[in-house]
């Protein structure tokens, strides 16, 4: 017990309480920290124009990205339920994405969306559908994203996959029984038993959305270098910071700017959002959350 | 048991059709999900003007990007980072945790329940919230730039492997552990002979994750060591490799592709421990 409650102290209790004191002072690593009240909050919600972009860009990856992935999850999941033969093949291909590090999947998919001659362009001008420039252009970037984070699905497959193994053949037989089609089984059986796993998956995606840091840092990056040439360094945010989260925003004001009070407090608003949303979640659950034999 | 009755022709029709759009759904996922892999081998077999041009085929083949991007980047280096980085922070997260974990799961002491309290929390901490002022707090230990602020932390425990341990060790029989106690085994003794190999499984998933966790990190990789290249991991390596070969799409796919193999290598042996761990976070406890 002793290591871990000294690695507490040291990792977590200091450090937060140590942030909690940054986020009311002015701070740069230099010189001494100076207390400064609230000018940073207030600077957060008055003036930063730059924090709220990354506050849209990021509700953009959790309103939009969650979502897509809890129901592609289930889809994929549902269909390796039903194989006849090679599931577990199948299970292995759909997972293996999920272990493609997210550095090179994201450059992996930067080069595979690249504008003018990647390959997914090509398909969709050889099908006569539009093709859009992806991480070249505002409004497209943050979509390819989101199918970067579905190519990456297979953590949440298993996980749907135990749950759709779990319901009960009975429950099935019964909807047979009393004549309910493939939509009313979905709805009235399959739904109302995963609703738990979709919950944990829900809020899971949440927190993971809003701490999203890696692959956004990464396509920024590399995208800005394929357009402008090597050594442009820094393009956070690239193209027209419609890629600038709100980690990566946090992490180029701590410690691109060492403006660390400020990064401080933005660390402590997040972690605030974090645990209101998560708990609102929770306190929706009750609704559309079905507990198999009661309260667990 | 009585005898099914025969199943009418318009029923098994249906079921065929079924089974036709399953298996076509199923095979047009698994395209999906592999040609990126596919299309990733095929331009690190490019040279580097191809790899500019809309042709999908290498012609010629060329392989020396293999040998290149070693000659071009310090692959080599990175990758020596990277294992140091998973290597050690496994064993140290395995060392630290699991004697945490049996604590939690199967000694009784005050304080048991707000102990488990603290390692839930920290589970839910965001990064971001520690990360300033371990930052500062590596910075005056002179820390920043090397390895060290990746590895130290290790060991003393991660909320999430204790988390995962105690669920599986609290699943393991009593009678096996009073049974060592009685032939006089002290605790960590008890732990040692019959705890962990008991656990094996749950020990091997939790140490595969932890390993695939810092293989794959970059936040922290990044925050540490961006300033130092000599200390930079695979990927943070990679990361930055776009800004300093800017048109070189050949190599990065081929850098990329060794990034991702020892992963994926990983996985094909160790499947079976990999899906049970990912159950095990799941709803099951």
């Amino acid at each position: 017990m002793a290591p871990w409650l000294l690695g507490f102290t040291m990792f977590y209790l200091y450090p937060m309480a140590a942030s909690l004191w940054f986020s009311f002072t002015n701070y740069d690593l230099l010189t001494q920290p100076r207390f400064v009240g609230l000018a940073n909050y207030h600077f957060l919600f008055t003036r930063d124009p730059l924090l709220w972009q990354s506050v849209r860009n990021t509700a953009f990856i959790v309103a939009v990205g969650v979502p897509a992935r809890v129901l592609f999850a289930i889809g994929t999941a549902m269909l390796l339920t039903r194989a006849r033969r090679g599931a577990g093949l199948f299970r292995t291909i759909f997972y293996l994405p999920t272990l493609a590090p997210p550095v090179a999947a994201t450059l992996a998919f930067v080069y595979l969306l690249n504008p003018a001659t990647g390959p997914v362009d090509q398909l969709l001008r050889w099908l006569h559908l539009p093709a859009p420039l992806w991480f070249q252009d505002p409004t497209f970037a943050k979509p390819a994203l989101v199918l970067l984070a579905l190519w990456g699905i297979g953590d949440l497959m298993i996980i749907f996959l135990a749950g759709l193994l779990d319901v009960p053949r009975q429950l099935y037989e019964a909807a047979d029984l009393e004549g309910a089609n493939a939509w009313q089984r979905f709805r009235h059986v399959t739904m109302p038993m995963i609703s738990p796993v979709i919950l944990f998956a829900v809020i899971i995606g949440v927190i993971d959305g809003l701490q999203y840091f890696t692959q956004g840092f990464v396509a920024a990056v590399t995208a800005a270098g394929n357009a402008f040439g090597a050594g442009h360094s820094l393009d956070l945010g690239y193209p027209q910071d419609s890629t600038l989260f709100y980690s990566i925003w946090l992490y180029q004001q701590g410690f691109g700017y060492y403006h660390m009070g400020y990064a401080a407090a933005m660390a402590w608003l997040l972690f605030l959002a974090t645990l209101a949303v998560t708990l609102l979640l929770l306190r929706t659950s009750t609704r559309w959350v079905h507990y198999q034999g009661g309260a667990r | 048991m009585f005898e099914r009755p025969p199943v009418p022709t318009s029923v098994r029709r249906h079921r065929l059709l079924v089974a036709v759009a399953t298996h076509s759904g199923l095979i047009a996922c698994s395209i999906a999900f592999l040609a990126p892999f596919a299309l990733i081998g095929l331009t690190a077999l490019m040279t580097s003007r191809q790899a500019l041009s809309p042709e999908l085929w290498p012609h010629p083949f060329r392989p020396a990007n293999f040998v290149d991007v070693f000659t071009q980047v310090p692959l080599l280096r990175y990758t020596a980072n990277s294992l140091l980085y998973a290597g050690l922070g496994t064993l140290g997260v395995l060392v630290s945790s699991i004697p945490v974990a049996y604590a939690l799961a199967k000694l009784r002491w005050r304080g048991r329940g707000v102990a488990l309290v603290l390692v839930l929390a920290t589970m839910m901490l965001p990064y971001q919230v520690t990360s300033i002022s371990l930052y500062i707090m590596f910075v005056r230990l002179h820390w920043v730039g090397t390895l060290l602020p990746l590895i130290v932390p290790a060991f003393f425990g991660d909320a999430f492997s204790i988390f995962l341990l105690r669920q599986f060790f609290m699943t393991l029989p009593e009678e096996y552990l009073d049974s060592a106690r009685v032939d006089g085994a002290g605790e960590f003794a008890v732990l040692r002979r019959v705890v962990v190999p008991l656990a094996k499984p749950a020990i091997a998933a939790v140490g595969l994750f932890n390993f695939m966790y810092a293989w794959n990190d970059f936040f922290a990789p990044l925050l540490y060591t961006v300033e130092n290249p000599k200390a930079w991991t695979l990927a943070v390596g990679l990361s930055q490799f776009k800004t300093q070969y800017a048109v070189q799409w050949n190599l990065t796919m081929a850098a990329t592709l060794l990034f991702m193999v020892p992963v994926v290598v990983l996985f094909l042996f160790a499947q079976r421990a990999f899906i049970e761990g990912v159950t095990l976070t799941g709803v099951k406890g």
